[in-house]
């Protein structure tokens, strides 16, 4: 039994509802209680669909278990497959009829429908979401493909030279980050590349679409968390290899466009460049954002990274080798990916944070004391909780999560995207330098919460210096951004009492590193055994953490 | 405007059980009872809720009340493992483990509900004994009380009943002559009701849920319950077989609907009729033109409402008879006719009452009727605006104060907005 607050996955039968509610032409019948369908308002609101998810729910009561629910399961498959006139069905269960144990998928697969059914066991107590999507795109892939694996053996044929090299993008489903924009991206590399897209898989695929994977030349894997377990079937049964970078950032997308052309036999010099009449220009933007002066103040920023954990693992790349900031901390709660994350951590000199509880990562947030936070739509909570600069880098995401304008985060216009949403929430580098120097001015009452935190105590003449753009209205600060939440509340008992003169002097740092300062020059302090804060253990501090 | 004078009596109305009723079973679109917790917490600030539960539990709860919340919650979900299946004595210490470290870490929980779920039920997971166990080791510090969400048994807003339910044995008794109002409400329309009471000198008025779980209202012989919301019914029950007497109203929603219903309550304290219309009347004035800025919209407009949070009678009929809406076809998840008779009886004999649901059939009957205005559950609403229908998200209907007359104009103008906005964007 674990309490839980926040829950970053789902129940695995939402990741198998992502899958059919990605794709065309597929109904998933699900044994479930009333209730369980709420689960429609995810796609219908977080992600705007315009058609309810493809998903007939038995909606069972507490009369209905005396009797037959088994007779439900096979009223509601067959109503389904009537309505609905499928060219696949899904059939599974969540968490309480798991319990009851009427085996839905095995009742369905005895009903002699004209169409494939594939039962789904996605065990509700032990799996998730990720997991259950993964497994659903595998199980769906298997089932329609199965008399189709060649004999084990089989050398693939070789490409004839008068065909393009053909690829399937796998793992794009609804309620992704920014998977809609990411294939519309990746399919505009590849065709630069002069290689087509065969199939996209689940997104807006068929069962026909599932079919014709084979006929690629190889796999995108572009959402391990989804796609992987279908990669490596494919690579096994078909021979078929599939690719490991995951396309996110400058870097990244480089690597990935080298990965891609070896697979496909092709040149990828001309997708590495830009040209501007004769000079040659990366491919991003941000590549030479990331190198004009303004990007200075990026420089050492401390960065905690928290998410799924191909969003994590890229996000880490781009902060360290792109951005220039130092990373405080790193963690993902796809425990199925935790080997490949810790890995990294290790190489970032830090330990990874493996951990679905909200509680456990608010409390390494705020331990870890970072300037920006890039998570999920828990870390933005907890972020405005202690006043940190967040940007969302992986689902579970909010609405405006989903921007209506085009905002992939994969490949070189992805690389842009990240740069503008990752620097917007820090104070800027020229107004971070007014706000030093002129910390004493009246318009930087420490009681205003700063321009980048959102706009609840705005003054009433405009300041000069607040540049930054205010986050989208949707996302107002909390008022207890204000506060700032200097002291995380586990460590003000252990509070070192401050000299008043000293205590002065700390007010005179700017607002937004004032907790960090009076945190670092405590433990400075406690380290030394000194019984009060005075001046100098103030500067002695500031000389002994270099910040 | 209607005329109030020309009104029906507004007794339990003679003849409404014979209004035919679509019933449906099939396929139900609807919130399970823990989604009452949302706003439960808000309302109870000193109180904690505890599901115990599954995955879906925390994630249901979380996308229903997700967005709205910033802290730490004061509910959440203790999430059943494997472990706690394989062995249910296993699984009872470690309810009564998470439940104690809970309580230390919020030293500021007076009253600690154990909410079952529909994986709870099923596997027999006795919450009252748990709350017996907590409560030897926990009172009088915390209050440990259980009731079930469960969908299995639940609909929505029926949790608040249950919830409201497992409160009733631990009121105090009390002969005291006092008026016990039944049913969450927002803070600012009881602070609202309250001055409607005071100025018709009845009192004193106490409410279930208070604001406070740790301070629950006394019940007995003298206590007069008058019911704010149709989905307490058996709260009700149990309030009456602890002596309390039930005032047959309709609900305080539209200027109609609050008048009888604070009559209801001035005939029980034999409060003159001059006097109460010399209390209601500018209150009726002003939530008339409050109404009247939409009316417009609204007139003639037909309504199909899909069941949801048990208030869609007394919404028609506030639409039907106040904003002179035409009345299609109004699914409840469930008619408790004991509840709802006063209300019946004022619609219209020509509207459709469905009870229960089988979505697929009830959105055939929809597309067929061609409403202008649609009211039902999130996970419907877009993909009816995308087939071309104005939907008003039904859920808001519970989160907004709606009650009162000081809110009848916003009640209105929550119909009327989508309306609206319709006739703004260009083509």
């Amino acid at each position: 039994m674990q309490l839980t607050l926040w829950t970053y996955e789902g129940p695995p039968h939402v990741g198998a509802m992502r899958i059919a509610a990605s794709m065309k032409g597929v109904h998933y019948v699900l044994h479930a209680p009333q209730g369980d369908t709420y689960a429609d308002l995810l796609f219908t609101m977080i992600e705007r669909q315009d058609r309810r998810p493809p998903v007939t729910y038995t909606t069972f009561q507490a009369r209905d278990l005396g009797g037959d629910t088994s007779a439900m399961v096979i009223r509601a498959v067959s109503e389904a497959y009537e309505r609905f006139q499928p060219e696949v069905m899904l059939v599974g269960e969540s968490c309480t009829a798991e319990l009851i144990q009427d085996q839905p998928g095995t009742l369905a697969a005895g009903m002699n429908l004209p169409v494939p059914v594939v039962p789904l066991e996605l065990p509700a107590y032990t799996k998730k979401e990720n997991w259950g999507a993964a497994e659903t795109l595998y199980r769906l892939v298997r089932s329609l493909l199965a008399d189709r694996v060649p004999a084990p053996g089989t050398v693939r044929a070789a490409r004839p030279a008068d065909r393009r090299p053909r690829a399937n993008l796998l793992g794009p489903t609804a309620l992704g980050f920014r998977n809609r924009d990411d294939v519309i991206e990746i399919t505009r590399l590849l065709s630069d590349l002069g290689i087509d897209v065969n199939a996209v898989v689940p997104a807006s695929a068929g069962a026909d679409d599932i079919r014709r994977l084979p006929e690629a030349d190889f796999n995108i894997d572009l959402y391990p968390e989804v796609g992987r377990s279908t990669a490596l079937w494919l690579q096994k049964s078909f021979g078929m290899p599939y690719t490991q970078t995951v396309p996110m950032g400058h870097g990244a997308t480089c690597d990935f466009v080298r990965e891609v052309a070896a697979l496909a036999g092709v040149d990828p010099t001309p997708v590495l460049s830009r040209r501007d009449g004769d000079r040659s220009l990366a491919p991003s933007r941000a590549h030479w954002y990331t190198r004009s002066v303004d990007a200075n103040y990026l420089t050492g920023k401390r960065v905690f990274i928290f998410g799924d954990a191909s969003h994590v693992l890229a996000a880490a790349r781009i902060a360290t080798e792109e951005m220039g900031f130092t990373l405080a901390g790193i963690g993902t709660y796809s425990r199925e990916f935790a080997r490949d994350v810790r890995a990294a951590a290790a190489r970032y000199g830090l330990e990874a944070l493996i951990a679905d509880d909200y509680l456990e990562v608010e409390k390494a947030i705020a331990a870890a004391a970072p300037e920006l936070v890039l998570g999920t739509q828990m870390e933005r909570h907890i972020a405005k909780r202690l006043g940190i600069a967040c940007a969302v880098i992986s689902a579970p995401m909010h609405v405006q999560d989903v921007p209506a304008r085009y905002s992939p985060v994969y490949g070189f216009e992805g690389a842009n995207v990240l740069f503008d949403t990752w620097v917007h929430p820090l104070v800027m580098g020229l107004e971070e330098h007014l706000l030093h120097m002129f910390r004493d001015d009246f318009e930087f009452r420490d009681d205003r919460p700063a321009s980048h935190l959102g706009v609840t105590s705005a003054p009433a003449a405009p300041a000069p210096v607040h540049a930054a753009e205010a986050p989208a209205p949707a996302d107002v600060a909390t008022p207890a951004a204000a506060s700032l939440a200097e002291t995380p509340a586990d460590e003000r008992a252990a509070e070192l009492p401050w000299a008043a003169e000293a205590e002065r002097e700390l007010r005179k740092i700017p607002f937004f590193v004032r907790g960090k300062a009076r945190r670092n020059t405590e433990r400075f302090a406690r380290d030394r055994g000194l019984a009060t804060i005075t001046v100098d253990t103030l500067y002695d501090a500031k000389a002994h953490f270099g910040r | 405007m209607t005329d109030l004078s020309a009104l029906p009596p507004t007794s339990a109305g003679a003849g409404c059980d014979e209004r035919p009723v679509l019933r449906e079973r099939g396929q139900r679109e609807v919130f399970c009872g823990l989604t009452a917790i949302v706003w439960l917490h808000r309302k109870m600030q000193d109180a904690f809720f505890l599901v115990v539960g599954s995955r879906t539990c925390a994630h249901l709860l979380q996308s229903a009340a997700g967005v709205m919340i910033f802290a730490e919650p004061r509910f959440g979900t203790a999430i059943l493992g494997d472990r706690d299946l394989a062995g249910l004595a296993d699984a009872n210490d470690e309810l009564d483990r998470l439940c104690v470290s809970l309580l230390e870490r919020r030293p500021d929980v007076s009253t600690l509900f154990l909410v079952g779920s529909c994986p709870s039920e099923v596997i027999k997971l006795d919450l009252a004994k748990a709350a017996e166990r907590l409560n030897a080791q926990l009172r009088p510090r915390v209050r440990v009380v259980n009731f079930s969400g469960s969908g299995i048994e639940t609909t929505f807003t029926q949790g608040e009943d249950n919830a409201l339910k497992c409160l009733v044995p631990e009121m105090p008794a009390s002969n005291e002559r006092q008026l016990l109002v039944v049913g969450g409400l927002a803070d600012v329309i009881e602070d609202q009701f309250v001055r409607v009471f005071d100025a018709l000198g009845i009192g004193p008025v106490n409410f279930l849920p208070a604001r406070r779980a740790g301070t629950l209202p006394a019940v007995g012989p003298g206590t007069v319950m008058l019911p704010a919301q149709p989905f307490v019914g058996d709260t009700v029950r149990m309030l009456q077989d602890r002596g309390a007497q039930l005032l047959s109203a309709p609900y305080p929603l539209g200027a109609e609907g609050t008048t009888e219903w604070f009559r209801a309550a001035a005939k029980a304290w034999g409060v003159s009729p001059e006097r109460f219309d010399e209390v209601t009347a500018p209150l009726i004035a002003r939530a008339k033109a409050g109404i009247e800025r939409h009316r417009a919209r609204l007139e003639g407009k037909s309504l199909f409402m899909l069941p949801d949070s048990q208030l869609e009678i007394p919404l028609a009929r506030f639409l039907q008879r106040e904003a002179g809406m035409n009345l299609l076809e109004i699914g409840t998840p469930y008619l408790d006719r004991r509840m709802i008779s006063t209300e019946l009886a004022w619609l219209p004999a020509s509207t459709v009452v469905s009870e229960g649901q089988d979505v697929e059939r009830q959105l055939d009957r929809l597309r067929t009727a061609q409403p202008d205005l649609t009211v039902c559950g999130l996970g419907l609403a877009n993909p009816l605006e995308a087939e071309g229908f104005a939907t008003k998200w039904s859920i808001e209907l519970v989160f907004t104060p709606i009650q009162g007359y000081d809110q009848a104009g916003d009640l209105a103008e929550l119909f009327a907005r989508p309306l609206e906005r319709r006739a703004r964007l260009a083509a």
